[in-house]
């Protein structure tokens, strides 16, 4: 019998042997009795990357434990019990007065129903679904939705960038008041960069969401990032590619931010987006959208956009460190790689044993370009001696344009032209604020804690 | 009064039995079964699922604020669980206070858990194995949600090590379920209206929860046996003491009530008065419930409607009323058909079944302004006949139907009428399956429905742990003996049976332990001596634990080298005094007979001890007392 039998879902030899000698599958209401004496419970799957030794049961208070293998003696089973996985739906309410807002997923789960029995988290995704579990969408639009993808964020890339800008591309030419993309939030900035490039001049708010607390747990910030990202797509007087997430830890409003501005600046924390070098578009709460600025891209009324979905993947992003050996660029150049970011030192440094590597790069037609591994701040080539050699050996500075954000822009560029010439056009033409021509005082706010004032600050806010 | 509503079960009318008054038989009757869940912090150095330190706090310092929401996530079958449901009614804006010394980001609910503590799950193990459990072969972390704030994840970590164990008590066994592992809770600043506030500092401290049958058959045994659990875990020096290091929840239950949770009881001794006072209230909603059905009504026969009256009251002489409707407050009228004579019936001592109806408003609605409801057939002024008469007219009824009042916000006033019909409706089906808490006079009140199996899931962010052999081998090597069965090795070793019960449970055991591992039959000291030694206070000892062992051992090597007598030890100052030779002795001796004064006391008994009592001062402990009795007793003759 296969060790991936589903009667005994999860369970490998020695256990598999042992629940079949038994007849026990999952599911099985059973008494284990071991030599530490007798377990009684439900038999559950065992995950796949557990160990092979032990049988999960459910105790009837709820709680799982696991008992090995070769510690059992015998098992009494008593009946059978298992888990369904039915969601129920409800059918998300029509109101023709209200705006209507398509909703494209991409793997990310923003809303989920928690099975209790087995602790699996099922993504809610459908506009019934969605409604079940965050009706409060139903006061702010009519909902659609659609799958374009199911893959954790990591696994987004220039095919799912690309497709998904069509997607959203066909969606605001039928016409619609404002789309949110659900998307898991480790390279949400990667894929805002995209789409901001590949679409520019739309007429309404293309709004990227997530969540940093699983929205299985009642602590989550899914249901509210969802409810302010929906709220933005439908009302929002800006309509540009945003990020919509959790301004502090705290319950309080989300924040809008330029999709060629934002990082993701924490593992774990709810507010871990942020606005680098500039501020955020504005912050959007149950009051509506407050925007902080007023150079946005507003919403139009027409049902017009520039889509241009191209991608040349044969580009890196190389973080320079101190002792970093000439072969780490020769082995991109080598490999047929067509565009480098550099992401060096302060002002846009690297060391001088890479400049051989450099050279032959230029020579091998490779387009080049600087950015800081500060985050903040601009490339500025002209201050050292180092900086000028680099830029000799046709390094390109590209300003204050964020390290993943050159690196997106510049796979683009590439898959529009591979001249030089046309490829610096691009990538030194701002399409919506990726280089500014100015950095804001406020557009680098690192409070340090420790600080008195800071403290103070702390104290008086929630954040 | 309508005869239909005479009501029939004089437990319903009579002052309920006060406590002590009640005899086993009487418990026995009543059905009264207890079970106990006992929280014990484990002696850690650090929290449980971070590298915070543990025990520390500090109830006047914080340096943030943050602000969540619980919201309640659907279980398969697209049903809220009853808790996290209520919960969500009550829309609570959750204020925590942060201290920066004693919280990290993880308690803040923004980083994933660490690995479990190491030295909490070791200890968890032992107390476990003392506990007689059957050790888990895996230990899987689950969730176990709390909608209430008091964990900001809104789920509490949890695993369990343990399941089924015995412990003696008396000539019966209690059966103990399961033992868990936990992550503690914050501790509550305070909860008016719609805010509420926790501290954090508590919050992720290691617990150990140990879960008994309802194997107790009266309020002291609830008591006696949440004693020995405690002692055990303490005794074995594995748990933290001292305030707050331990709680309880009891659950109670009588024939035809159900299983109640009184939550969070500090001190064992508010046990006994606690669940006689939930059984009595159990044994009144049991006859709420027969009189209800005699009467004819059910859940689907209360009317839920409820009547929008603030013009009736809006000019009201009752002050508490008239002060609300100023401020803005819409006041709700619910008539309850049926319920004649039933609402002021007795559940506790100085409590009525109207509290169950107010408590429900004060939880559920945020309505916490007391008195938060009226009802117009209750025997004290509130609104006037004539407008009681618009209200009732406005809800349709006679003036004889009790009629409640409630006023607050126009949304929470709407609440707790939907609570008020709620509550209504539980009372035709008996003892509403509830989580209660506390109060310092012995009562209880409403805290939340109960929550079931439902709320538990397992902890996605944590791998199963599993405890390999040798580990728990480790263990069980370094446990030793349990309470009662030092007990039993102290009696065989002679120690006298107070004393012996002392030691048992005396933090002095494990020093006892040691230093009577030395004592042979030669020895001058007896295993009772030295238990005496070691638990009188007065006698003279280091102050430090560390310091003690050593001490004991040079003083015990010089007792049993017979160079100190036992008596000496309780007169050392500064150093032992020395045993003198007989010699030495009885010229001491005869130096203070020489002082004694002539007018000694008539008797021989009398005149003896007179004589013990000048000279000894100056012989204790470096002379047996016995011996200079004796010679006493020679010379004499």
């Amino acid at each position: 019998m296969s060790d991936h039998n589903e009667d005994y879902k999860g369970y490998r030899t020695p256990t598999l042997g042992l629940l079949q000698k038994e007849a026990a599958p999952v599911w099985s209401q059973v008494v284990l009795h071991t030599t530490g004496g007798d377990f009684t419970g439900l038999i559950l799957p065992r995950s796949e990357t557990a160990d092979a030794d032990h049988i999960v049961l459910k105790l009837d208070t709820g709680y799982n434990i696991g008992v090995r293998w070769d510690t059992v003696q015998s098992i009494t089973v008593n009946g059978r019990k298992e888990a369904n996985y039915q969601i129920p739906e409800k059918a998300f309410p029509f109101d023709p007065k209200k705006p209507r807002v398509k909703l494209f997923g991409t793997g990310g789960t923003i809303a989920s129903r928690l099975d209790y029995r087995t602790g699996a988290v099922i993504p809610a995704f459908s506009p019934g679904e969605l409604y079940g579990s965050v009706p409060e969408l139903a006061d702010i639009c009519n909902m659609e939705t659609e799958k374009l993808y199911g893959v954790f964020s990591e696994n987004m890339g220039p095919e799912e960038w690309m497709g998904t800008a069509r997607a959203v591309a066909a969606e605001i030419e039928k016409g619609v008041a404002g789309i949110v993309v659900g998307h898991g939030t480790d390279t949400m900035h990667h894929t805002a960069a995209a789409l901001s490039f590949m679409l520019q001049d739309s007429p309404v708010p293309i709004v990227m969401v997530g969540s940093q607390r699983s929205s299985d747990r009642p602590s989550s910030d899914a249901a509210i990032n969802l409810i302010n990202a929906t709220r933005t797509a439908a009302t929002s007087d800006i309509a540009e590619v945003m990020v919509c997430m959790f301004g502090p830890t705290s319950d309080e409003y989300g924040l809008l931010h330029r999709g060629t501005r934002v990082r993701k600046m924490h593992s774990s924390y709810r507010s871990t987006f942020r606005t680098l070098s500039d501020i955020p578009l504005g912050k959007i709460d149950e009051n509506g959208v407050a925007p902080f600025r007023q150079d946005y891209n507003p919403r139009r009324d027409d049902n017009q956009l520039k889509l241009n979905a191209v991608f040349d993947d044969r580009v890196s992003l190389v973080y320079y460190y101190p002792n970093m050996k000439p072969d780490v660029i020769d082995s991109l150049v080598d490999n047929g790689y067509q565009g480098i970011v550099i992401a060096g030192t302060g002002l846009g440094h690297v060391n001088k044993p890479l400049y051989p590597a450099l050279d032959r790069a230029r020579k091998a037609g490779v387009h080049v370009y600087m950015t800081v591994q500060t985050l903040w701040g601009y490339v500025q080539m002209y201050v050292y001696e180092t900086g000028r050699e680099l830029m000799g050996k046709g390094v390109v500075p590209a300003a204050n344009m964020l390290p993943e954000v050159a690196y997106v822009k510049l796979g683009w560029a590439l898959g529009q032209s591979h001249d030089p010439e046309v490829v610096q056009k691009i990538m030194l033409t701002a399409v919506n604020g990726e280089t500014t021509d100015r950095e804001p005082y406020n557009g680098y706010l690192v409070l340090q804690g420790g600080i008195p004032e800071v403290e103070e600050f702390i104290s008086a806010h929630r954040r | 009064m309508d005869t239909r509503y005479a009501i029939a079960d004089p437990w319903l009318l009579q002052p309920l039995p006060l406590f002590g008054s009640l005899t086993p038989a009487d418990y026995d009757h009543l059905g009264f079964m207890c079970g106990l869940e006992v929280h014990q912090q484990l002696l850690t150095q650090r929290k449980l699922f971070c590298r915070c330190p543990a025990g520390q706090y500090n109830k006047d310092h914080h340096d943030a604020e943050i602000l969540r929401h619980m919201r309640p996530t659907l279980s398969e079958m697209g049903e809220y669980d009853g808790t996290a449901l209520m919960e969500f009614k009550t829309r609570k804006n959750i204020t925590y206070l942060l201290d920066r010394k004693t919280v990290c980001t993880y308690e803040m609910d923004d980083a994933p858990p660490f690995e479990i503590d190491d030295e909490a799950l070791d200890r968890a193990i032992g107390v476990s194995m003392l506990l007689d459990l059957n050790i888990v072969g895996e230990v899987h972390i689950t969730r176990k949600q709390y909608l209430d704030g008091s964990i900001p994840t809104g789920f509490q970590r949890t695993a369990i090590i343990g399941t089924d164990g015995d412990i003696p008590f008396g000539d019966r066994m209690i059966h103990i379920r399961a033992l868990s592992i936990e992550e503690d809770s914050c501790r509550e600043v305070s909860d008016r209206g719609h805010e509420r506030v926790y501290r954090t500092d508590r919050l992720g401290m290691p617990l150990i929860e140990t879960v008994t049958d309802p194997d107790m058959k009266t309020p002291d045994e609830a008591m006696e046996v949440g004693q020995i659990i405690r002692r055990l875990a303490r005794a074995s020096g594995l748990v933290r003491t001292g305030s707050g290091a331990g709680r309880q929840d009891v659950n109670v239950s009588v024939t035809g009530g159900t299983r109640i949770e009184i939550k969070g009881v500090a001190s064992l001794r508010a046990v006994p008065r606690l669940t006689h006072n939930e059984a009595l209230r159990q044994r009144s909603l049991v006859g709420i419930k027969a009189e209800l059905a005699r009467r004819g009504i059910t859940a689907e026969n209360i009317d839920g409607t409820g009547h929008d009256v603030t013009s009736i009251v809006n000019s009201t002489a009752c002050k508490f009323i008239r002060k609300a409707v100023d401020k803005g407050a819409t006041v709700m009228a619910i008539a309850l058909p049926g319920f004649q004579g039933l609402l002021q019936a007795p559940t506790q001592p100085r409590t009525t079944f109207l509290k169950e109806f107010s408590d429900r408003v004060r939880v559920i609605a945020c309505i916490d302004d007391l008195p938060n409801l009226v009802v117009s057939t209750e025997d004290v002024p509130t609104l006037s006949s004539g407008e009681w008469d618009r209200v009732g007219k406005t809800c349709g009824v006679d003036h004889d139907v009790p009629v409640i009042l409630v006023w607050g916000r126009e949304q929470d006033a709407q609440t707790a009428i939907n609570e008020i019909v709620i509550r209504a409706r539980e009372a035709t089906q008996g003892v509403p399956e509830e989580t209660r808490q506390a109060l310092d006079d012995g009562t209880n009140g409403f805290e939340r429905v109960l929550p079931g199996a439902d709320r538990m899931y397992p902890d996605t962010d944590l791998p199963p742990i599993r405890l390999e052999d040798d580990r728990v081998a480790t263990i069980r090597a370094s446990l030793g003996l349990r309470p009662w069965e030092r007990e039993v090795h102290l009696r065989e070793m002679g120690v006298g049976a107070d004393l012996a019960e002392r030691m048992s449970r005396h933090r002095a055991w494990d020093l006892f332990e040691t230093l009577a591992g030395d004592l042979t039959d030669k020895t001058f000291i007896s295993a009772h001596q030295l238990a005496s030694l070691l638990l009188d206070r007065s006698c003279p000892r280091p102050a430090s634990r560390l310091a003690a062992e050593p001490w004991w051992r040079e003083t015990l090597a010089a007792v049993q080298a017979g160079s100190v007598l036992p008596e000496g030890v309780w007169h050392a100052e500064d150093e032992l005094p020395a045993k003198m030779s007989e010699t030495e002795a009885r010229a001491a001796f005869e130096a203070a007979v020489a002082s004694v004064p002539a007018d000694k006391p008539v008797g021989e008994r009398q005149c003896e001890d007179f004589i013990m009592g000048h000279i000894m001062p100056a012989l204790r402990g470096k002379v047996a007392g016995r011996l200079v009795r004796s010679w006493i007793r020679k010379d004499a003759k």
